[in-house]
Formats: C-alpha cells, sequence, structure tokens
C-alpha cells in the first residue's frame, strides 16, 4: 500500500460515514460496560430508525469513568457535541426521539466543564471518537499514515531522528529517553531483534494502559511496527495482564484486521519490511512488569528480574537485543512520525516534553482518564479537572506513581508534574496512577496498605525484597495497631534504607517509597501512635502477658 | 558466567578499594577481587554456576554512581573505582544477614552444619552478632524421605545453588522454586517428597554446594556435616577445556 492508497481509502470511508445524520456514541470500555453500556448498546440499535440516517457506534473511553455510562450525540452541521451521562438502557428510545430536537436535560453532561475543556490530547485523541474494532475507523482519523509514509518514503535513521527529537521519555515510569533506548538497539549488531510492548499494567488505581488498549489499540500496534522498523526487528510481542480481557480481545482482533490490510506480516507496503506481534498473557504477578521478569515470562520462565546490566537492550528475550516500552509510549509513536518531533518537543516542559495520561481515583469529583500537557500544577489537576474532594471533607494527600510512588500533601500542591520535579518532593511520575485522599484516610493505613501490596508481590528472589517487605509490613502493623515503640520506627526507617539501596529490581527499590514519603510529610501521625515512652511500654507487656496467662 | 561474544576481550585497569588491579573486561568484580584475597562477602555465587544475584551481600560502590551493584553480576571496566567494604556497606550487609536470620530458624547450636556453615561464618565476618529484628517463626518442613540425604526448609536461605547445580552441572532438573515472596519454597520435582522424585540422580551435588544445613547427608549430628566443593572448579574446569 502506498500513501495515497490509504489517503484514498480513509476519504472513502470519511464520505461513508459523514452520509448519516446523527451518530451517537456509546462508550464500551470496561468502566461503562460494567455499569450496563452492553444492554444500552443493544436497545439503541433497536430503537435507531431504519436506514441510514443515524449511526449507533460503539467507542473507546470518553473520560469522565464516574459518569457512566456515557453517551454522546453528533449531529450535522452542529459542531457541538451533546454527551450524556449515567444513561441508562430504558433512556435509548428517549435519546433516540430527540435526535434532531432538543437536549434532555435531564441526562446532559456538561461539556464545558474543567474536566473536558483543560485535557490536551495525543494518545487519547481517538478514544471515545472511533470505533476501536473497526480498522476503517482508525485509518479514516489518519491512522497507519506515519507508518506508510515512513516505510515508503523515509529510512529508519529518519525514524529515529523524529523520536529523539521529539524528547520523549518512557511513560512506564522510569522516564528513561526513549529516543536513546531506540537507537541503543538499533545499534546493536545482531541478525534478530524483538520488540515488546509492556501492558502489565498492575499499580493499584491506575488503568491508562487499559484504556489505551481498548479504546484505540491500532494506535499501538502502529507505535510498535514503526519501533521495529526502526530499531532493525521483525517480531514483536505485546504482555498484557489476563485481568484485561477486554483489551485481550480488542488486541487480537486489531493484529488480524491489520494483517489482513498487509499493515502487519511480511513485506507491508511491499517494503522487505516484515513484523509480526503475538499477544503473550500475565498470569497475574505484578513483578512482570519489570522488564527482566517481564522477558522471563515470556520466555515461558518462572517471572523473576535479574540483575542489569546487561540491559534488554542488549540482552533481552532468548538473548537477543530487545527494546521493551510502555503502552502509552507506543501510543505517541504515530503521532510524533506524522507532525515531526519539533511539534511534539513543543508541548510540555523542557525537560518532559508532552502529555500524560493520568488515572484519577480515590476521594475525587471526577474519577476517571485524563490527558494533560506535563508540567501542569498538581493542584489544577486534584481541585480543577479533577473538581476537588467531594462531600465537603478536606483534601489530604494525593499518591502518584502507585506502590513505588510516594504521598503528596497539601504544601505540594502547586508543583509541576514532570518527571524531575516528583522525584524532587519523593515521589515519581510512575506509569500514572494518581490516588486523591482525603482527611479520613490514615497515613499509616495507606503506607500499611502499599506495603503489603509489595510483600505479596515480591518475587521471592532477593533477600531485602522478600524479606524486608515482610518485616516492614509487620512494623507498620504494629505501629497502625497502637502497639509500635519508638524503637520500632527507628527499624522500620533504617529497614527503608536497606531495602532501597540493596534490592534486586525496582520492584524492591521503591517498595519503601510510600513509608518515607508518608514519613516525610506526615511524620507526626506515626508518632501520635506510638506507645509513648519505656515506662508505658513495659506496662502494656505486662499487661499482655497477664491477659495471655 | 555472562553470556558474551567471547572475542577480542580486552584488559582493562580499575580500582578497588584504593588499590590498583588490571583484568580481563568479561571478568566480574567478584572474581577480580576474590583472586586477590578481597573477601567480599556473599551467599548465592558459586564459582562454577550461573550468576543469580539474589543475596545483595556482595553489593558494592562504584564512586560517581548513585546506586550499588552486585559484584557477581558486574563485569570491571576501564577506570573503574570500587569501594567493597564502606560503612554503609557494612551495615546493609548486616542487616540483610539479620533479615536472613530472622526469616527462617537459624539456631547454630543444634544444627549439623554448626562450624562449616557459610551463614554463621559470614555473619561473623560482617560483625552481625545479635538479631534486632523479630523473629518470624514460621515452622517449616524437614523432607527425610530420600535415602541418601534431608532437607530441612528451616534453614534454608533460598541462594538456589542447589537449583542451579543441579540444573546446569548434572542436568537433572530436580530442584527449582515454588510460591512468591515470603512464601517461596525450594522443592524436587513438583512438589513431591525427595525420597519419591523420578529426576533425582542421588548425586548428592546439591547437599555439597549448600550453604547452610538445609541440604545434608542422612545420618549426621549436630556439627558433622562438612561440605566438599572441591568437585565444583574440577568439573566446570573440565567442561570449559573440552
Amino acid at each position: 500500500m502506498h500513501i495515497d492508497e490509504l489517503n484514498e481509502l480513509a476519504e472513502q470511508i470519511r464520505t461513508e460515514q459523514g452520509s448519516c445524520q446523527h451518530c451517537v456514541r456509546v462508550c464500551m470500555a470496561a468502566s461503562c460496560q460494567s455499569s450496563g453500556a452492553d444492554d444500552l448498546m443493544k436497545r439503541l440499535e433497536d430503537a435507531a430508525p431504519e436506514g441510514d440516517q443515524v449511526q449507533v457506534k460503539s467507542v473507546g473511553c470518553m473520560g469522565l469513568c464516574s459518569a457512566g455510562p456515557l453517551v454522546e450525540v453528533r449531529s450535522q452541521g452542529d459542531d457541538r457535541p451533546t454527551m450524556y451521562q449515567h444513561v441508562e438502557s430504558q433512556d435509548a428510545e428517549e435519546i433516540m426521539g430527540s435526535l434532531g430536537g432538543s437536549v434532555i436535560k435531564r441526562l446532559e453532561c456538561p461539556t464545558s466543564i474543567p474536566f473536558f475543556q483543560r485535557q490536551q490530547k495525543i494518545v487519547l485523541e481517538n478514544s471515545g471518537v472511533i470505533d476501536p474494532e473497526n480498522i476503517e475507523d482508525y485509518i479514516a482519523a489518519d491512522g497507519y499514515a506515519a507508518l506508510v509514509t515512513a516505510l515508503t518514503e523515509s529510512n529508519p535513521t529518519e525514524v529515529l531522528h523524529e523520536v529523539n527529537l521529539s524528547g520523549l521519555r518512557g511513560r512506564g515510569g522510569g522516564g528513561y529517553p526513549t529516543g536513546l533506548k531506540w537507537s541503543t538497539v538499533a545499534k546493536m549488531p545482531a541478525t534478530q531483534k524483538y520488540v515488546i510492548c509492556n501492558a502489565d499494567e498492575g499499580d493499584p488505581g491506575a488503568f491508562m494502559d487499559r484504556a489505551v488498549l481498548e479504546s484505540d489499540p491500532h494506535r499501538v500496534l502502529e507505535g510498535m511496527a514503526l519501533a521495529a522498523y526502526a530499531v532493525g526487528a521483525n517480531r514483536g510481542y505485546i504482555y498484557v495482564r489476563a485481568e484485561y480481557p477486554l483489551a485481550i480481545e480488542r488486541l487480537k482482533k486489531s493484529i488480524r484486521q491489520a494483517t489482513r490490510k498487509g499493515l502487519l506480516g511480511a513485506n507491508i507496503c511491499d517494503t522487505p519490511f516484515n513484523f509480526d506481534i503475538e499477544v503473550r498473557l500475565g498470569a497475574g504477578a505484578f513483578v512482570c512488569g519489570e522488564e527482566t521478569a517481564l522477558m522471563q515470562s515470556v520466555e515461558g520462565e518462572r517471572g523473576q528480574p535479574r540483575p542489569r546490566p546487561p540491559y534488554p537492550a542488549e540482552l533481552g528475550l532468548w538473548g537477543f537485543p530487545t527494546l521493551i516500552n510502555n503502552v502509552e509510549t507506543y501510543a505517541n509513536i504515530a503521532p510524533i512520525i506524522r507532525h515531526g518531533g519539533d511539534w511534539f518537543a513543543s508541548l510540555g516542559t523542557e525537560r518532559s516534553k508532552g502529555t500524560k495520561v493520568f488515572a484519577l481515583a480515590g476521594r475525587i469529583h471526577n474519577t476517571g482518564l485524563i490527558e494533560v500537557p506535563m508540567g501542569i500544577p498538581l493542584r489544577e489537576i486534584v481541585e480543577e479537572i479533577g473538581g476537588g474532594v467531594p462531600d465537603g471533607r478536606r483534601f489530604k494527600a494525593v499518591q502518584t506513581g502507585g506502590p513505588s510512588g510516594g504521598c503528596l500533601p497539601e504544601q505540594q500542591m502547586d508543583l509541576p508534574v514532570d518527571y524531575d520535579s516528583l522525584r524532587e518532593v519523593g515521589s515519581i511520575m510512575g506509569s500514572g496512577g494518581m490516588i486523591v485522599m482525603d482527611e479520613t484516610s490514615s497515613m499509616v493505613d495507606v503506607a500499611r496498605y502499599f506495603m503489603e501490596f509489595c510483600m505479596t508481590e515480591s518475587c521471592g528472589k532477593c533477600v531485602p525484597c522478600r524479606v524486608g517487605t515482610y518485616q516492614m509490613h509487620d512494623l507498620l502493623t504494629k505501629i497502625a495497631a497502637g502497639k509500635g515503640t519508638s524503637a520500632d520506627l527507628a527499624l522500620l526507617e533504617e529497614l527503608c534504607e536497606v531495602v532501597q539501596m540493596t534490592s534486586l529490581c525496582g520492584l524492591g527499590q521503591t517498595a519503601p517509597n510510600p513509608v518515607v514519603s508518608t514519613l516525610q510529610y506526615f511524620r507526626h501521625e506515626y508518632e501520635n501512635k506510638l506507645i509513648r515512652d519505656e515506662f508505658t511500654d513495659s506496662i502494656h507487656e505486662t499487661e499482655e502477658m497477664e491477659a495471655v496467662s | 558466567m555472562i553470556p558474551t561474544p567471547a572475542t577480542n576481550v580486552r584488559v582493562v585497569t580499575f580500582k578497588i578499594d584504593d588499590r590498583d588491579f588490571s583484568a580481563r573486561e568479561d571478568e566480574t568484580i567478584i572474581q577480580v577481587a576474590w583472586e586477590n584475597g578481597i573477601r567480599i562477602p556473599s551467599l548465592c555465587y558459586l564459582e562454577g554456576l550461573s550468576v543469580w544475584g539474589a543475596c545483595r551481600l556482595c553489593v558494592v560502590e562504584i564512586v560517581g554512581s548513585p546506586r550499588l551493584v552486585s559484584s557477581c553480576s558486574t563485569r570491571v571496566a576501564e577506570g573503574m573505582e570500587i569501594r567493597t567494604d564502606t560503612e554503609p556497606l557494612q551495615a546493609y550487609r548486616r542487616m540483610i544477614l539479620e533479615l536472613l536470620f530472622s526469616e527462617r530458624n537459624h539456631v547454630c547450636s543444634v544444627c549439623v552444619s554448626n562450624g562449616h556453615c557459610e551463614l554463621q561464618n559470614l555473619a561473623q565476618q560482617c560483625g552481625m552478632d545479635h538479631v534486632r529484628i523479630p523473629y518470624r517463626n514460621a515452622a517449616y518442613q524437614v523432607d527425610s524421605s530420600h535415602d541418601l540425604f534431608r532437607v530441612d526448609h528451616n534453614r534454608c536461605v533460598l541462594c538456589t545453588r542447589c537449583v542451579r547445580v543441579c540444573d546446569e552441572i548434572e542436568g537433572a532438573h530436580t530442584w527449582d522454586s515454588m510460591g512468591r515472596g515470603i512464601h517461596t519454597q525450594v522443592i524436587t520435582d513438583l512438589n513431591r517428597p525427595w525420597g519419591e522424585s523420578d529426576s533425582c540422580t542421588g548425586c548428592g551435588k546439591c547437599v555439597q554446594v549448600c550453604p547452610t544445613g538445609a541440604l545434608v547427608q542422612q545420618g549426621t549430628s549436630v556439627g558433622e556435616m562438612h561440605k566438599d566443593r572441591q568437585f565444583l572448579p574440577y568439573l566446570s574446569r573440565m567442561r570449559d577445556a573440552q
């Protein structure tokens, strides 16, 4: 396929789709499906008038998950679409009846609120707009144009150059420069190379990758194909956790569709470039999101990390150089190639370019998925886009970066959200989970919760993580129960340092972060729970002994 | 034993604890250090087996790098300045040993390996004279079903030397690990009693490489279990020569 043919096809699809008067889009991502979007979709299809005046379309995530199921109505000649929230299946007939008429006030979701207005969408540009199960929809939205142009008109070095120029950094959490990683793999002299997409999203409260895979899977495939072309790989693996059945189904379907269209497989676009993608399922271990453990798992081994270096770029899957990036990183590639690296570099901050997708969860009004430019103040995300803390309660902290991140208090709210600023204050960007907590949350309990997560998810290979997380969890449980002493707190702090400094992989090295950051900002909460002094300490012990005997 | 293209290997010079050394660039820090009498503590590393990098006792500082690296898995490089025995490192190693002692039941006075135990020696070498961390006091099984050997999981430190020697040297792969996190355990076959194992050849290599009293010969009493490591360097040398 040549770019002219692809453009022609896109134009043809757009004309076909443009012929209908009203387009009713129903969010069919996991969150809306769980609140009944499936049924609603059927009812809408039944209620739709005969002919091609009205098109009912299943689309991906529209972002405001807390208001689901969401339906969007777009009519010809009307450039502002109407969005309906909390739609139930019995509302289907009413919606169909209102087409071309007035808006149903009862169900209307105002799109003028900051949640929609402050976002800037690159990764999610097609999310909630196109049908994720239809490759033609993606092509009509300029999909695969970047791949076809790159294959037919530029060489791998030029693709690398654009990615380098863009300043894109790894979206999985580490923030390693993507261009540098790609050129390292590209430079490796090897007969075989692999490209892996890490979709083993495991942080509690994070659902960015799931949304991208469910809403726009072709974008990830296109990004991977461009990466393979740039580094000289011919095989790709997408490692998805088995807990994402919808994402898996859509990915597999997309791979079939793209292969049928000649956009994956052998001799893509009649060039010598071959690229096949296979989906591999993760069996539920959090540690398999760590790149070396992930590769072990793909190979069929026990998912355990190994020391780095050597990095995967040098010694990866089955010993061959391997490029491994996160879902969101690949999702950024096609727009970068389409609009140029300069365009991407003009967004965001000096050292963190582009946008970032965040999953807002916890005690916040608008839970859901957002995409904002890097460098946006934390306060703007929480208070304006997120709509603040509900029920008149006071904001206490926001947790970023999942079990590897930290809790940031009120005084850090004006911090610009980028890789380096977050690291400076003791948290990390992570993959994009953001959990908001109000005054009712105990920070010791929060730290204990994350430590329990790390303890159960430790693979058991290295001593500091295996035993250290267990002991830290034990100490936190003791302190949370009001039975800890100042010696316990001192031991906890000492353990934090040892586990951070000596653990084998990222899981262990970052497991103490929630404890360290809550100790940094909410130390009084720990101290308030301690047994006062040695005298009362001994009384407690005698009481306990007596109770036992 | 990190896989590498073995052509045109260069020799590099570097410093360990302010002393100058030279070595082939495919040698690891621990190899060079041990060769020159610098005893970096380690539990899972054993010459002749693949690198595992899990005990974390052999971590060292590299000047200019914020991260510690395990010396068993890191190759030397030109101009590298390595510190193996700084105060923070000593404290970390003591804490790691304390964690190991707290994890399972390591009571030396009643152990068959008392006096010949690598864990005990390391505790002495690193100055870990008491354990401040609460003991877990978890009960583990003792499997005496094998005619010749016995496994006492209470003494296991999960270094996986048994797993590696069985797989890499004997080629039987009787041993492997099961479970994760604190519940990890080494198992024979698919967690069947050792005596019922179909794959075990009874060679006893696992017993000889085990650093503690977890894998021992039947019929040994307190302090009687001496282990013989000489076979491993010999076997790997003979294998390399082929």
